[in-house]
């Protein structure tokens, strides 16, 4: 398995075991009566579950098992996707820091902090399909 | 992989693309608003994400790597698959578009299309579950 497939599946158990944990806050909230803006915190739940682990963790085997582009390339470009692991993953940490701040301190930092995460996150997917197309093929 | 997975892993890939995109838009407009019409998009982004890329990639998956039959015909009864592929895409389309434009006419014939796909692909993929099977080269 490369290093870059173990990159992405090791960061994506944090992200699912953070997500457990921000389940169990968000189920807290109200039978602790903990603040209430706690419950706005569920887009960030799912994300970290959905974006941080079930498509982290398929871009990880992705790149460890799909066909072989070629003898030369046969994992596509290894710098493209260093970048997206970079991309998806800086992208998703600006979001769990951008949402909660929008919610308990709203100003510039946190609409700035979503802003530069809904590029980064963008841009992540999709040099993801760039660096996989070519490995999706008949034989 | 076969030509079907080649399809759906492709397809896939595109309806991440496009619901990355979307989400993108909807989180940008989040942290600095541009436009409150952004939001009609919100369920767009779901469904484009939790139909066309998750569903999808683990039916184009499962198709390419569970195991096949030992007699032919070695994929079985690949229409169904065929058809699941046409339901689901065709589906998710209608069913985000629908509720983009606020028509749950559309959304409901979407969504039906979408369950269709999921139980043409649930039906033709069952027999799959299996252990692998061996032949004996013939001569032995
Ligand atoms: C046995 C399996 C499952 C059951 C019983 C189940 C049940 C549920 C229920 C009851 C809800 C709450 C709906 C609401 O609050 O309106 C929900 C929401 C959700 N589930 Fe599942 N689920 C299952 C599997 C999955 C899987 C495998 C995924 C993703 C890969 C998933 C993703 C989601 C998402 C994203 C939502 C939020 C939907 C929204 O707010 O629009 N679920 N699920
Ligand atoms: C596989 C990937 C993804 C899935 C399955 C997914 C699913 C969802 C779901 C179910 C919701 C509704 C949440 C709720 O009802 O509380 C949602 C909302 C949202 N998603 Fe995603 N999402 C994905 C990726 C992304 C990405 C990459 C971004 C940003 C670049 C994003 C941005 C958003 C935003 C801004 C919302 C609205 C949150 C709010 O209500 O304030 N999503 N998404």
């Amino acid at each position: 398995m490369p290093p870059l497939a173990r990159y992405h599946i090791k960061t994506g158990l944090v992200y699912f075991a953070a997500a457990l944990l921000l389940g169990v806050l968000l189920a807290a909230q109200p039978v602790f009566a903990l603040p209430p803006q706690i419950a706005a915190l569920r887009p960030v739940f799912l994300h970290l579950l959905i974006v941080g682990w079930v498509t982290q963790l398929i871009m990880g085997v992705v790149y460890w098992m799909f066909p072989k582009e070629s003898k030369e390339r046969p994992r596509g470009s290894p710098r493209l996707g260093w970048a997206v692991f970079l991309l998806l993953n800086g992208g998703l940490a600006l979001r769990v820091i951008g949402e909660p701040l929008l919610i308990f301190q709203p100003g510039p930092a946190a609409g700035a902090a979503l802003a530069v995460s809904a590029v980064l996150q963008t841009a992540a997917g999709w040099g993801f399909i760039a660096n996989t197309w070519a490995r999706i093929k008949e034989r | 992989m076969p030509r079907l997975s080649v399809w759906m892993v492709r397809a896939a890939l595109l309806h991440l693309g496009t619901g990355f995109t979307v989400g993108g838009l909807l989180l940008f407009n989040k942290g600095e608003p541009f436009d409150t019409g952004v939001w009609a998009l919100l369920q767009v982004h779901v469904d484009l994400l939790i139909f066309g890329w998750i569903m999808q990639l683990a039916m184009g998956v499962a198709y390419w790597i569970l195991p096949r039959f030992a007699q032919p015909p070695k994929y079985g009864r690949t229409w169904l698959a065929a058809l699941a592929f046409g339901l689901i895409n065709a589906g998710t389309l209608i069913s985000a578009g629908g509720q983009w434009a606020g028509s749950s006419g559309w959304t409901l014939v979407g969504r039906a299309a979408i369950l269709l796909a999921g139980l043409c692909f649930a039906v033709y993929i069952f027999p799959r579950v299996k252990p692998m099977e061996f032949v004996t080269p013939p001569g032995r």
